[in-house]
């Protein structure tokens, strides 16, 4: 088990096949940061046989669903989502791109109207694996990790 | 009804509204009705072809006036702003400097909303008055056509929003400009992906007999590193009397005005010029679009 790379945790969310220099941006795209309380652990260039090497993340005490977890898709298309309660693993799925992101990315275009002080949190629709501002229409391209919220 | 964008519109809701434009007249239909203008940036024109348009038609505006006037000089968002007006409103019109503004605004209020222009994105109104002018003269289905866009094409929201409206009626559009001012690549690969038949082109010499419809626009001198640059480029694609003279007789020459040096004064006087008309029927074609969504 590779998992055990990292000591097994008892409640949380394991994110597994993540590629290699993604793991600190699933942690983004989960909204974890300097201000959480949850114990986190990060592994990165991990060996692994389908992709050489690779990043995983666990956050223990945190649940993720899979709505948020689809949001990993952007950065990390393969990635597997485990639910641990009492070191067992009980929903394990695979990420896949959601229709739509809201509130993770921010516009590219500095002259959206998402790029100024409203309240209002921002939407891309997914479409032919392309992401367009629902608001002006630009296409965010490879650069999403740049525009993360 | 909101309207945002013409992209967004089908082909039958296009036609709609300019079958409704080509008929309408002055009436009382929106007696009693009041049309908000919310203009964040000047374009007295297109104000004044809105209010034009809703007292045809019995109706009364309120406007915002200018913004250095208003509660957005002391640092009110959009989102308030068209929420405190849409009381006093039953529709908005909204000119705004940043994209996507109208989508925001639509989403704050229950009171339809007209995007009359945010920053380079859409203009609405005006790719439908553009549609209703080639309608009117040249082809009621606005299909089997050649139409050459010409001028600054990298800039101009306005060419972008009407060459991909006029690839929903499958014609045929060719873009005629200097290699600086191209049609921008994410445009060029929104144009392939809607099917649009389209080719470019630097000069217009060797595609003016062919044309159906020239769309000139506005070249703005800001745009170039230098006036000596403007004016070789201005010069270049100014159409004059002699670039019409192997034009078919009925070749339509568009513009969506003001104009600096793009047409020359002696064009006017060709029966090619149908930038006035194009100009004026912003009111009929506001009138329907008000009628529609109030
Ligand atoms: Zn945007």
């Amino acid at each position: 088990m590779e998992e055990l790379k990292i000591r097994p945790i008892r409640n949380g969310t394991v994110v597994d096949h993540i590629p290699r220099g993604q793991a600190l941006n699933v942690l983004r795209v989960l909204g974890v940061d300097s201000s959480t309380r949850d114990v986190v652990s990060v592994a990165m260039n991990v060996p692994s046989d389908a992709m050489g090497r690779k990043d995983i993340v666990k956050v223990e005490d945190t649940e993720i669903d899979s709505t948020e977890a689809d949001v990993i898709a952007l950065i990390a298309p393969d990635a597997t989502v485990n639910v641990v309660r009492d070191y067992e693993v009980r929903e394990k799925y695979q990420v896949s791109m959601p229709d739509e992101i809201r509130g993770v990315l921010s516009c590219p275009n500095p002259n959206c109207i998402t790029n100024s002080r409203e309240p209002v949190e921002t939407v891309f629709d997914v479409r032919d694996g392309e992401m367009r501002c629902d608001f002006c229409g630009t296409v965010l391209g490879d650069e999403i990790a740049d525009h993360l919220v | 009804m909101d309207i945002i964008d013409t992209k967004s519109m089908s082909k039958d809701d296009i036609l709609r509204l300019l079958d409704r434009a080509s008929t309408i007249g002055p009436s009382d239909a929106l007696s009693g009705r009041v049309l908000g203008l919310l203009f964040f940036e000047p374009s007295t024109r297109t104000r004044m072809s809105f209010d034009a348009a809703v007292k045809r038609l019995g109706g009364d505006t309120v406007d915002m006036g200018s913004v250095d006037s208003s509660s957005v000089q002391k640092g009110e968002t959009l989102a308030d702003t068209v929420r405190v007006v849409e009381g006093y409103a039953d529709a908005l019109v909204l000119r705004h400097p940043r994209e996507g503004a109208p989508r925001l605004a639509s989403q704050f209020v229950d009171v339809p909303v007209i995007n009359a222009g945010d920053g380079a994105g859409h203009h609405p109104t005006q790719t439908l008055l553009d549609l209703y002018t080639v309608r009117e003269n040249v082809d009621a289905s606005l299909g089997d056509l050649h139409v050459g866009i010409m001028g600054d094409l990298k800039y101009g929201r306005t060419v972008h929003s009407l060459a991909l409206a006029l690839a929903k009626f499958g014609a045929r559009v060719t873009f005629v400009s200097p290699p600086s001012l191209r049609v921008p690549e994410n445009v060029r690969t929104e144009l392939e992906r809607a099917g649009v038949e389209f080719d470019e082109v630097e000069v217009i010499d060797g595609i003016v007999g062919s044309l159906d419809v020239l769309y000139a626009t506005r070249i703005q001198k800001e745009r170039f590193p230098d006036e000596k640059e403007y004016e070789k480029v201005a010069g270049e694609y100014r159409v004059t009397t002699e670039t019409l003279e192997s034009a078919r007789d009925d070749l339509v020459l568009m513009h969506p005005l003001p104009r600096v040096d793009e047409i020359a004064p002696g064009v006017d006087e060709t029966e090619h010029a149908h930038y006035f008309e194009q100009a004026h029927n912003g009111v009929p074609v506001r009138m329907a679009v008000l009628d529609t969504v109030m």
